[in-house]
């Protein structure tokens, strides 16, 4: 088969359409929150924030409600739930956020078995990017929409809160309260992740493509638009191998990001190597 | 909603009293949210408008909590107050707080020219991105701390001295006019130690007032018009003359370098 034909033949079927565009919306919002994730190390936070989801999305599919809605609600609420028991000191965070997110996660699971319809857990636990319907990807493209504007207005604050959090006190700022809005936009886009890789795969959306363009460049705006090209790149080339060679689309998809971080961490290797020589020159 | 993020961005700052201290404490008590003790008591000083004041003392005096309590960043325990006449954190165009050296994230992906620009935005609030006229100022700042050609390097790149000169160049591009600089001096290469001295000597001309912490004697008589020496959360000295009586109290754990 040409090159070409293996690229572009799959898409003469709608639901391949579908889920590439889907690919593009969710690669591009986990991406651009991803640098933030990675800058702030807050990636055990965006895990959890997958798996506290998981209960959300069983109730949803048990009561017949939209599944989408049920992940958005409990995606809400645990990003709250997060950003309330990080300001308080009895434990530590990381601790307490273990155990709301190994609960949740054991509550979802123990809801599913009481259903006994494992067919449909398989698929949000691992993603199902081929079933996005039409309307799920209009509810994308809105919470894509609304992630990047909201990044783009608070550019300036949520980037000096990430780096000198006193300072922007300092000037009256409440990095506690930016926090809150990037949990927030964090549990938007961790819906349509969920979709597309599923509940346990979706952090590596997060972290991959940024920790990725993170090896690449140290400037922050240049960060984030190689990320994206990154995670959208491995959508489409993800979903292009799990239909070829008919394997699980989530597991392709975050594949093809291992592989775009290796290529970066080579890339690095090499530069370093150069880099004495480079900076006689200048 | 940007209410709920307040108060920030220069019109949101309430203007200084005319002819009030640029800092005035009464019996203050301050204390860290999480302590039982206040980490600084009873200190009373007034600082009048276009003083340079050396804070004084070993590590954990209180220097810190003073001037986070000048800076609004931590609540008052007890007594009073006021910067530029009004309560700490009304006016944040107008103060400008340079932290510890530690308290930045060094490795994050930013230019020293965009760190510096931050000093720009309480005058600028939400939503506005700095203008032509906010970079002129943040590269007249890195100009003035001799540091204009590493405007472009990522911060993590640079020297501790030359760090250090990027926050005070950001503190500079506020245009403030109260200073509170946290352990400026701490660990800096003498180049910059020069460039340090010289400007507190130019912001004391433009009327400025510069609060030091600094747990250094050098240069105190040349450097500063007034000391106030802590220990343990207490003022032991007041005055520059005062270093020998607070020395005493120390057991000579102040050191002067001739």
């Amino acid at each position: 088969m040409n090159p070409l034909d293996w690229i572009l033949a799959p898409f003469q079927y709608g639901f391949m359409r579908t889920a590439a565009l889907a690919g593009v919306l969710v690669g591009m919002t986990c991406a651009l929150l991803g640098v933030y994730v990675v800058l702030r190390r807050m990636a055990f936070i965006g895990d959890a924030l997958a798996h506290t989801v998981l209960p959300g999305l069983v109730i949803a599919y048990l009561n017949r409600w939209n599944m989408t809605a049920g992940a958005l609600v409990a995606g809400v609420v645990t990003a709250l739930g997060i950003a309330w028991l990080s300001r308080r000191r009895e434990i530590r965070e990381d601790t307490a956020i273990g155990i709301a997110f190994t609960g949740m996660f054991a509550l979802g699971v123990l809801l599913m078995s009481a259903a006994r319809s494992f067919r449909d857990f398989s698929h949000m636990l691992f993603g199902y990017i081929i079933g996005v319907t039409d309307d799920q990807l209009r509810l994308f493209a809105a919470l894509a929409a609304v992630i990047v504007v909201v990044l783009g207005l608070l550019h300036k604050e949520l980037e000096l809160t990430s780096f000198d959090p006193l300072h922007a006190q300092a000037i009256g700022l409440r990095p506690d309260r930016l926090r809150y809005v990037l949990l927030l936009l964090m549990a938007l886009a961790v819906v349509g992740a969920i979709q597309a890789v599923g509940v346990v795969l979706t952090s590596a959306l997060l972290i991959v493509p940024a920790a990725a363009a993170s090896l690449l460049t140290n400037r922050l705006p240049v960060m984030m638009a190689l990320a994206v090209l990154i995670a959208v790149l491995a959508s489409l080339i993800g979903l292009l191998i799990s239909y070829h060679l008919d394997v699980a689309s989530g597991a392709a998809i975050v594949l093809t990001c291992i592989a775009a971080f290796l290529l970066a961490w080579a890339v690095r290797a090499v530069r370093e190597r150069h880099k004495p020589a480079s900076e006689n020159h200048t | 909603m940007a209410r709920w993020f307040f108060p920030y961005g220069g019109k949101a700052g309430a203007s200084p009293m005319r002819g009030a201290p640029a800092l005035a404490a009464q019996r203050l008590a301050a204390r860290y949210p999480a302590a039982v003790q206040p980490a600084l008591r009873d200190v009373t000083i007034t600082v009048p408008v276009g003083t340079r004041l050396a804070l004084v003392g070993p590590n954990g005096a209180g220097k810190s909590t003073l001037l986070k309590a000048a800076a609004g960043l931590l609540p008052i325990a007890e007594g009073q107050l006021t910067i530029c006449g009004l309560p700490p954190g009304q006016c944040p165009h107008l103060v400008a707080y340079l932290a510890q050296r530690g308290e930045v994230d060094w490795h994050f992906p930013i230019s020293v020219r965009r760190l510096v620009v931050t000093g720009r935005y309480p005058h600028l609030g939400w939503l506005r991105s700095p203008s032509r006229e906010d970079w002129r100022k943040a590269d007249a700042a890195l100009e003035r701390l001799g540091i204009r050609d590493l405007a472009e390097r990522q911060i993590g790149e640079l020297s501790g001295g030359q760090q250090q000169r990027a926050l005070l160049a950001r503190a500079l591009a506020q245009e403030a006019e109260l200073l509170l600089l946290d352990e400026p001096l701490n660990a800096i290469d003498a180049a910059t130690r020069a460039v340090v001295s010289d400007l507190l000597s130019d912001l004391k001309r433009e009327g400025k007032t510069v609060i030091v912490a600094t747990h250094e004697l050098d240069r105190l008589q040349a450097d500063f018009d007034d000391a106030l020496f802590l220990l343990d959360g207490r003022v032991i000295g007041h005055g520059l003359t005062d270093y020998q009586k607070a020395d005493a109290v120390l057991n000579g754990r102040l050191r002067v370098n001739a």
